[in-house]
């Protein structure tokens, strides 16, 4: 009987208490953004703090009020920022355009000279205490890890044989860890589709360059010359290039004596559709490189003097021509003056 | 007596077998002035001096070759005279590479017009900041801080003591020693004049017991000069140290973060004495001072050597290395840095070259076992340990609170630590580190303001 009191007694206050709890609930609630919780929900969760917020919640927070953008997230994939966009009903984000941490510097055991043997901390910032670093130019990436250390997301290693950072284009989350960390600022954000870098960060010319690393830019302006679209200007004798204007033609890096300037990714070249091509002659005008043979009315053809900057394919009006991977190297002696249009009229008159 | 002197921490680093009882019977010899002087132009803590001269100008000894660049700058004289062959960047020991007058001796020492001061003892305070301006002497003990600002008393405060460093605590070293023997009068003099221009009542000489005859020169000479006393002090590293020295003579202590100045102090070297008594006296700029050459050399020594002449050529005066050398020192083997080359040329902050051995040069680390002796060893009471933690794990704001910005890099702690961690190196680290952070914090700061 005793038994059944006690029952009753904290039956009848567990209901009391939770008609309570739920009326103070519903009187007291705090009106929340739905999509906020569901971007919360599909945000990873590991607090990492690599978007800049306090942890998933700040930046579901950040992103439901629109104060971050939607791929604010440095570390979900491509589809969970794909969700987060439906979610908040705008459109996905172009991914191609995102950025990644890199190494300005190509300065290795080879290239580049050493004052001295450092013997102290294993550690960029304690070399940096002993004549401004080990290696003889005062810009050189000295290779010894404190990139590594604070990245996060393992995205970035030192390549044993040159010494010199790595960093994993599909890892890198761009969350800027290293580029802060790094006391010879030989890292920066940069977007993944850049065709060609400057890979140097030494603002000395000529002789003091070459005197201290094989591979340093020298000043020597050839690649602002060789540039057909303006894009390199010379800023404290380093070009910098304008990624708005580069179509990517790597002329650039094949002016460059020393390298500094390079190719980060194959080259391209383009291809027209024979079928497709009325002959309009376009492409062949607007080609800066002399790469497209061809008379009027007749199929063009790309010849191998194409350095791959896409010029033709967005102005053909048929949109017959395509970019591929270039299978051979470039002949720029292939290439052909301005483009014949008068002369091809007259065989067939 | 012994205790009273003391200051908190310490180490007593054995002396070498060619340390500094071979060398301080060495007397100061004279380093036959080299073919050719490399003089930096930036010897001294702050910003550089800028050429006076060009390629292909001939120039004078004691010429004025750099001018100071601002306050806490210092003048930079030609130590020979000859031609200018090159003004370049060259490599220096810190490891850096800055820019340098190259002169082309003529053996001919010309001298440039000298102007001894004609009422040395009635000089200004203003007046002897202004020889020792123009003559660029700086701190010669190592740190190479510009005397004449040393000598400048902030606003609203006033030296009462002028304390003469002529400790010279480091092991092998005894450029200093060597100076108070043989230069015991013109040091004093020095005092003297300084005390004067300065009005300061008070100057307390502090040296090492372990060199008597040296206390016992500095005593007969400063017995015909009032108020100035010479301190014996107990053997122990960093004796040396300003705010040591200071303890050790005056039981002041310098406040965290603060300055001699603090305490009514201004703490010299023996060698920047007797350097400004040669500028007030004769007239001379600094372009020579002393340094000890010690360790696996044939013939160790002391030498004054004029400044822009290179290790290479003190090694040869020396008779060349013993084969067991693998490390060259700048300076103390408890403060001084490894050398990148013997073609550096010396500058006014060198006080000593040392050639040391495989055992000296090679020091693996290992794990810190916790046994605190770093701790014990540490004369600002720190915990280099905790410190060294903080800095490699990336912690510079706990390494800040933990006082790593009063860290004097005096090298007790990697000097005490078993393990040979790499204490002071870390220290070091994170004080630049730091330093760097609140400057870049300052300037986003300014710029923020001059935005608004």
């Amino acid at each position: 009987m005793e038994i059944m009191i006690a029952a009753l007694v904290l039956g009848a206050m567990g209901i009391v208490f939770g008609l309570v709890l739920t009326a103070t609930s519903k009187i007291f609630a705090v009106p929340s953004d739905p999509r906020r919780d569901a971007v919360r929900d599909i945000l990873p969760g590991a607090n990492c703090g690599g978007c800049g917020y306090p942890g998933c919640d700040g930046c579901a927070d950040a992103i439901a009020s629109g104060k971050a953008p939607v791929d604010a997230c440095p570390v979900c994939s491509a589809e969970v920022k794909a969700k987060i966009a439906e979610i908040m009903g705008q459109e996905t984000p172009d991914a191609s355009n995102r950025k990644i941490a890199r190494v300005l510097c190509q300065g290795d055991c080879e290239s580049a000279k050493q004052k001295f043997e450092y013997q102290g901390i294993q550690d960029c910032n304690a070399a940096c205490t002993v004549g401004e670093g080990y290696k003889s130019c005062k810009f050189a990436c000295l290779g010894l890890g404190t990139c590594v250390k604070v990245c996060p997301f393992d995205a970035i290693h030192i390549n044993p044989e040159t010494k010199l950072p790595v960093v994993d284009e599909e890892k890198c989350a761009a969350c800027g860890k290293c580029v802060a960390a790094c006391p010879k600022h030989v890292l920066e954000l940069a977007s993944v589709k850049n065709e060609v870098a400057l890979l140097c960060r030494n603002t000395d010319k000529l002789k003091a360059v070459m005197d201290v690393c094989k591979t340093g830019c020298i000043g020597c302006q050839k690649c602002a010359k060789a540039c057909k679209f303006e894009a390199i200007t010379m800023v404290n004798n380093l070009p910098v290039i304008d990624y708005e204007k580069c179509r990517g033609c790597r002329m650039c890096a094949e002016a460059c004596p020393t390298g500094a300037i390079t190719a980060l990714k194959p080259r391209q070249v383009a291809e027209i559709d024979q079928s497709g091509c009325i002959g309009c002659t376009i492409c062949a005008k607007n080609c800066k490189f002399g790469a497209i043979e061809g008379s009027l009315k007749h199929p063009h053809k790309v010849n191998a003097a194409c350095t791959g900057c896409g010029v033709c394919a967005s102005k053909c009006p048929k949109k017959v021509i395509t970019m591929k991977e270039a299978t051979e190297p470039r002949d720029p002696k292939a290439a052909v003056e301005a483009a014949p249009v008068k002369p091809a009229e007259a065989p067939k008159a | 007596m012994f205790g009273k002197k003391m200051f908190p921490g310490g180490v007593h680093p054995r002396e070498g077998v060619n340390g500094k009882a071979v060398n301080s019977g060495n007397p100061i010899r004279e380093l036959p002035a080299p073919k050719r002087v490399i003089i930096p132009l930036s010897q001294h803590i702050g910003a550089p001096a800028a050429a006076l001269v060009k390629k292909g100008d001939t120039v004078l000894m004691g010429q004025k070759i750099g001018e100071p660049c601002g306050f806490v700058s210092a003048a930079v004289h030609a130590s020979v005279s000859g031609k200018v062959v090159s003004i370049e960047n060259v490599l220096v020991a810190s490891g850096a590479s800055v820019p340098a007058v190259v002169i082309e001796n003529d053996f001919q020492d010309s001298w440039c017009a000298l102007s001894p001061s004609d009422h040395p003892e009635t000089l200004t305070a203003a007046e002897l900041q202004e020889i020792i301006r123009e003559a660029g002497i700086v701190g010669l003990g190592g740190a190479t801080f510009p005397t004449s600002v040393k000598l400048t008393a902030p606003e609203g405060k006033s030296f009462e003591m002028l304390i003469i460093n002529g400790a010279e605590c480091e092991p092998y070293l005894t450029a200093d020693h060597r100076l108070m023997l043989e230069k015991a009068a013109d040091i004093v003099d020095g005092i003297h004049l300084i005390m004067l221009a300065l009005d300061i009542p008070k100057a307390i000489i502090g040296v090492e017991n372990n060199k008597k005859d040296a206390i016992a020169v500095l005593k007969a000479a400063a017995e015909s000069v009032e108020g100035v006393t010479v301190c014996a002090l107990p053997v122990m590293y960093p004796q040396g140290g300003e705010k040591q020295l200071i303890y050790a003579t005056t039981r002041r202590k310098v406040p965290t973060g603060g300055l001699p100045v603090d305490v009514g102090c201004v703490v010299c070297n023996v060698g920047t004495i007797y350097a400004v008594q040669q500028a007030i006296r004769e007239g001379k700029p600094l372009i020579q001072r002393v340094v000890t050459m010690g360790g696996l050399v044939n013939n160790p020594g002391n030498f004054m050597f004029r400044i822009g002449t290179t290790v290479e050529s003190l090694i040869e005066a020396c008779g060349g290395l013993s084969p067991d050398v693998v490390k060259l020192i700048s300076g103390g083997p408890m403060m001084g840095a490894a050398l990148p080359d013997a073609a550096v040329p010396m500058t006014k902050g060198t006080s000593g070259i040392l050639a040391l051995g495989k055992e000296a040069a090679e020091m693996p680390e290992s794990p810190c076992i916790n046994c605190g002796r770093c701790v014990k060893a540490c004369p600002m009471r720190l915990v280099p340990t905790k410190l060294d933690l903080l800095v490699r794990g990336g912690n510079y704001e706990d390494a800040e609170k933990c006082g790593v910005l009063n860290c004097m890099e005096c090298g007790a702690c990697t000097f005490a630590c078993p393990a040979k961690r790499l204490l002071t190196q870390s220290c070091r680290t994170g004080k630049r580190i730091i330093n760097a952070n609140k400057k870049a914090a300052a300037q986003k700061a300014a710029a923020e303001a001059t935005k608004e």
